[in-house]
Order: structure tokens, then sequence, then C-alpha cells
């Protein structure tokens, strides 16, 4: 009976926790009671690694989180679990800590959506966040970049839709509807407001694709218009990429459909330190699934130890501060910002020769 | 009647034969609009000093109302480049409206541009952050996502299409790989998204692997557009010549572009069945047209591909290497490289060391 009644309690206060949610995460660092529950998916390559590393600095903390993992996967369909079962326990828990999965580029039936287009259309991610920031410590050619790139991605060229017309002549069908072109640049602007942030990007090509690309451009303009204090400009895709790596500080919030989206992410993560230091998050109007920002497996690591988790970490940080674990979400943040400044355990993508493990270990002990 | 069209057939097929290295070659120029025609006089200074043996015929692309009532190239510009097989063009500004058709487009679909190719090398005496950047990208130029086939299904849903045949892949593969041995290149990488794009992406794919294989002592390898996007900006040394389709390489190779300076300094070429084209990509300018500030280095450096496409090749290495010394010198550097010399002063500089 006192076991009915403690449980009855624990999904009293884990309700009102969830409630927070939706509010700002503005309140000061507190430690609630109620312990929330996550859907792990470790993804492949050095995915598991990573998660492993996550993992340990949330026990060490003791943050009161519990996983739910599901090893989901394509290139290993014999081990995946449904996806309906993954799909259903995001749906019940609403955020998610997710590795990268492999996209190979056949698929034994034919079928041409990928598993994470999959993913994405079943929870409706449509939103990409990726915030790319100079972290302390971390030698790279540019310095102070903080940009954050939004990225539409549940249509565009990840359409799948494909066709032989004649042998050896193949259509591919990039799709843009101007519900979902609204909807991502509402998206962005209501970011860029919420972050206090002064200037929207959208990034286009619709001088060459003028319905297409022309219809994107035109929903952020009459977006922007509602928008009145935040700047709004456009830029043509490769002119964009062009003054990312030549002059990245002018970029503030950036904008962009599926494929743009994809490059511009992978560009500016290799300015800031490469796919092991940049983490980022997928939106619905439900869910949020929180994945490293530059997708990259990583998959000639595997087992060798030397990957580095801090964009896994990073992530784990961001779900803490979405869940209004504040306090647990700064405590490894500082950590892994304290071991990365002393520069003293590196893994080897930052120029070091530390493993895996020694870096989760020096964050564990810089957690305060 | 028939007597002429034969005779002009075995004029122009004797014309396909290439003996530009003896005797007095024509090339089209197109100066362009814009800083188009300062740039353009100044290569043409440079030549005569370097006494290249090129006789220019300069022609206007101003677009005419043809006969069928829509905008295009006037045909005399068409022929000339169809005569002379090889042609230098400033950059063109496409006109802002309806019913144009973008010029470069035009050019491109009239003489079969299929292979662009801009090869992106850091100089010495103008520092980036980058100065170890010495790629060659090769862009699909007549298909892909470029197509220009687009059509709004029901309101508020537009379907672009993405147009990938063998054909072109395979005569872009081969290309590139022919390039990579000309130019004494150890590797060709071929950058796709086929884990996204199956189909179309997986054709290019298969036609690089096919033509790979044709040539062994070049190496091959396959890597997806983001890999690359996120290497190349942490270390460009680990790619060389690189073959993909249309958008990619466009966005690429402005990329990469952006890593040793910009688009002043990178030179273009187009190279078709119906002869090649060679181009600066930089806009054009028009802030500063005529005032005599323009930097001419990507159109000079254009005509230097140029000149090794028609295998004068000593020219070109002369010419390219005055260039180079003149930037490294940094004595005269036009206002975009951060010096306050006049176009002119930086065109005398050059003739100065080719004298």
């Amino acid at each position: 009976m006192s076991l009915l009644t403690r449980s009855f309690v624990r999904c009293l206060v884990q309700a009102s926790s969830r409630n927070i949610h939706s509010t700002a995460a503005l309140a000061s660092p507190t430690k609630p009671e109620g312990r929330t529950t996550c859907t792990l998916i470790p993804g492949d390559g050095v995915g598991p690694e990573l998660i492993y590393s996550v993992q340990e600095v949330f026990k060490a903390a003791d943050v009161p989180v519990d996983f739910e993992p599901f090893f989901l996967s394509e290139v290993n369909p014999a081990l995946s679990s449904p996806l309906e079962s993954v799909v259903a326990s995001i749906k019940k828990n609403r955020i998610c800590l997710k590795g990268i999965l492999a996209t190979p580029d056949y698929s034994n039936t034919g079928e041409l959506q990928t598993l994470n287009m999959k993913l994405r259309h079943e929870l409706d991610l449509y939103a990409n966040v990726v915030h790319v920031v100079s972290l302390p410590g971390v030698k790279t050619r540019h310095q102070g970049i903080d940009a954050v790139v939004i990225r539409e991605q549940t249509e565009g060229e990840y359409s799948a839709q494909e066709h032989e017309s004649v042998p050896g002549v193949i259509e591919c069908l990039k799709i843009v509807t101007e519900a979902k072109s609204m909807r991502i640049a509402k998206f962005a602007f209501d970011y860029a407001v919420k972050h206090n942030r002064k200037k929207v990007t959208a990034i286009h090509k619709a001088n060459i694709m003028k319905l297409g690309d022309g219809l994107f451009l035109r929903s952020c303009e009459a977006m922007a218009k509602l928008y009145p204090r935040i700047k709004f400009e456009k830029m043509i895709v490769d002119n964009a990429t062009m003054q990312l790596v030549s002059n990245p500080h002018q970029f503030d919030v950036m904008v962009a459909p599926n494929l743009y989206g994809n490059i511009i992410d992978n560009i500016s993560s290799g300015l800031v330190g490469g796919a092991g230091v940049v983490a980022g998050a997928s939106y619905s109007a439900e869910h949020v699934v929180y994945e490293p920002g530059a997708r990259h497996t990583f998959a000639e690591a595997v087992g060798k130890n030397i990957a580095n988790p801090t964009a896994m970490l990073l992530c784990a940080s961001k779900m803490l501060r979405h869940i209004n674990l504040l306090h647990y979400s700064t405590q490894i943040y500082s950590a892994i910002n304290n071991v990365l400044k002393a520069g003293k355990v590196r893994t080897k993508d930052l120029g070091g020769n530390a493993t895996t493990n020694e870096f989760t270990r020096a964050v564990i002990m810089n957690l305060k | 009647m028939q007597a002429t069209r034969f005779l002009k057939q075995f004029v122009n097929s004797s014309g396909n034969v290439r003996n530009y290295a003896s005797g007095v070659q024509k090339v089209t120029l197109i100066p362009g609009d814009g800083i188009g025609p300062e740039i353009s006089a100044a290569v043409q200074k440079i030549f005569q000093v370097a006494k290249v043996p090129i006789e220019w015929e300069s022609v206007d692309v101003t677009p005419v109302r043809n006969p069928d009532g829509r905008f295009g190239i006037p045909q005399a510009a068409i022929d000339s480049v169809n005569r002379n097989k090889v042609g230098l063009k400033g950059p063109l500004m496409t006109p802002i409206g309806k019913g144009h058709r973008s010029l470069n487009l035009a050019l491109r679909k009239e003489f079969d541009l299929y292979a662009n190719v801009r090869p992106c090398r850091s100089l010495e005496g103008y520092k980036t952050l980058y100065d170890d950047v010495d790629v060659v990208t090769i862009r699909e130029n007549t298909e892909g996502e470029y197509s220009g086939i687009e059509h709004e299904i029901v309101e508020g849903v537009v379907q672009s299409i993405k147009l990938i045949t063998q054909e072109a892949s395979a005569r872009v593969a081969e290309y590139a790989f022919q390039y990579a041995k000309d130019n004494h290149r150890s590797k060709v990488t071929v950058v796709h998204k086929a884990n996204i794009m199956r189909m179309s992406d997986g054709l290019f794919l298969r036609c690089c692997r096919e033509t790979a294989d044709k040539y062994p002592e070049i190496k091959f390898e396959e890597k997806y557009l983001d890999t690359v996007c996120l290497n190349m900006v942490q270390d460009p040394r680990q790619y060389d010549v690189l073959v993909m389709p249309n958008l990619y390489g466009d966005i690429l190779s402005d990329m990469c572009a952006g890593l040793v300076g910009g688009l002043g300094l990178t030179p273009s070429g187009n190279i078709g069945l119906g002869g090649a084209l060679f181009e600066s990509v930089h806009g054009t300018a028009p802030d500063i047209a005529g005032k005599d500030l323009a930097n001419p280095t990507a159109l000079l450096l254009s005509a230097v591909m140029m000149l090794r496409h028609m295998e004068m090749k000593d020219k070109a290495e002369s010419i390219q290497k005055a260039c180079f010394e003149t930037i490294k010198d940094a004595k005269y550097l036009t206002g975009d490289l951060g010096g306050k010399a006049k176009c002119s002063e930086f065109t005398n500089a050059i003739c100065e060391r080719l004298a």
C-alpha cells in the first residue's frame, strides 16, 4: 500500500515537473525530487561509447534521469528495435538523447527513405537547432564564433521521392511547401526573440530555384514583417558558405531549408572544432531529440576509445536544462568547460592523446 | 547552296583539330558588364606584353530579341565562340525581371559546357586563415538541381526536379579523371549524398566508380557532402581533385574560394562539347566600375587556364608566375587585397615582370 502511494506521489511530482517544461527555464537552480525518463538511442559508430560516457557522468552527478534505451540502426536491421516502439517511447517521454544513425547509400529492399528520415517524419521533428560556439581551450583557425543554425528537416531534398524515367535518367523531387516554410521561419524568429538574438539570415538559392527556394524565401520575408525588432537578411547559399569560412562573425541566427542547413551545420561545426564538440537538437511541437550537431558516426574509431564525448555531453546538459534540471545542467556544462579550458585532457580530434574514458573521468572529477 | 554547306562543314571540322601552338589563334572575348571591360583590358594588355600569339575577337552578348520574341544571346556571339572554340568572359549581369533567362545559363546551354573547373590555391602574400589549400573542384554543369524544371502542384506546394543522367555523370567523371592525369594530380574524390538521394546521387556515384576503374594510377575515394564540408574547413590538405553534381559543386567551389580569399582570386573554366569558356566568377561590382579599382587577378588566372587548355604552357607559366610574384611582393595590391593600388598599377607591375 505504501508502495502504491509512493509511486502515486512520484507520478504527481513528475507531472508537475513536466508542466514546468513549457514555461521558460529561467528559474533559479533547483533540485526537484521526481525522476524523469528519457528515451535513449545510442546510434551507430561510436554512439554507444559516447552514450556510456553520458551515463557515467549522470551516475556520478546523481542526475535524477532514467534512460529507456533502444538500439535503433539501419545498418544492423537484425538487432534494431522496431521504429514503432521507439516512436512510442519518445511520444511518451517527450525527450530523447540520440547518437548518430548510419545511413548506407543503398538499401536491400530498395527503400528510399532512411531510418533517420522516418523517425523525423513520425515525430514531425521539423526544426533542427545547432548552436555553434567557439569553446574555450579548443584551438581552431577562427575564434569567437557564436551562431545558431536552424534547419527545416522534414521536406526539401530529403523527400525521398525518386524515380528512373528511362534507364540512365533519374528524377529526384525536392518538395517545398508554404506551410512548412512558414513554420520553420516562425520557429527561427521565435528562437531569436527568446534567446535575445539580433538577426536572422535566410539561406536560399532562389536565384536558380525560383519557385522552390523562392517560396521558402517569401515565407521568411513574410514572417520577418511580424518581428520588426529582429533584423532580417537573406543570403544565397554559396555566398553564405564563402562568408562563413572567411568572416563567420557576421552571422547570428541562420534559417535554411533541409540540404543547405545540413551543409551550413557541417561547415560551421568544422570552424569550431569538428563533429566531436557541437551539440544539436531537433524539435517538434511536442518532443525534443538531442543529438550531436554534425552527424557523423565516426565508424573508423569504433572500439578504439578515442572519440570525443564533448558533443554528446553538451547534448545531455542541454536536455537537462530543457527538463528544468538547471542545477545538473550547469554542473555538467561547467565541468566540460573546465576540462576543455585546462587543456590537459584532450582527445585526438583536439590534438591530444586522451581516451574517451579519460575525458569522461576528467569531467567527473570536475563536477562541483 | 549545298556546296557551301558542305564546305562549311569541312572548315568547321578542321577547326576542331588542335593546332593552337602554331600561328595566331583567335579567341572570343566577352568583356562583360560592370568592372568587366576594365579587367578585360588589363588581361589584354598583359597578354600583349607577354607576346601571346592570340588575336582577340570582342563580342557583345547583351540580349537581343530573337525572331520568336524571346530575349537571347546575339547570333554573332554564338557564331564567334563556335568558330574559335575558345572564349574568355568577364562577369555578366542578369537583368532582373520576368522572361529573362540568366545569360550564364544560356551560354552554358548553347555550348554544352558540361564541366566547370575551379582550381583553388592559397596565394603567398595574401594571408588568410588557410594557407594550405590546393584543391580543384570539378562540377557537373548542365543538370542536377539546376535543371530548371519546377512547378507548383497546388498552391503552396512546389516541386523542383533534380535531374541526373548517366550520360552527363559519366562525361564529367571522365573529364575529372583526365584532368587529374593531365595535371599530375594524385587523387579524385567524388562528393555525393547518396545516403539520402539513393537513386540520383547513387547513379552519379556509380558512374564515377566505373570511370575510376579505367584510371588505376589515380587514387579514388567517395565522401559524403557533409563530411567534405566539415573536413575542408578543418584540414583542406586532405583533398585534391573533387568531382560532384551541380549544386554541391556550386557551393563547395565558392566555399573553397572563401578559404583562399574570395572570388576575386580564383579562376574558372567551363569545358564543353562545343568549345571552352573561361571566366571570372565574381560579380560585376557596379559600385567600383569605371573607377580603376577592380582586381583583374581572377580573369587573368582564368586566361592562364585558357592558355593551358590551348597548350601554350610556357606562356601560361610565365604569366602566372608574374601575377603570383606581384601579389607576393605586396607593393601593388588592389583594395580587395588590402592594398591601395589601382587596377592599372597592378597590371603595369605584372607587365614589368613580363617585359
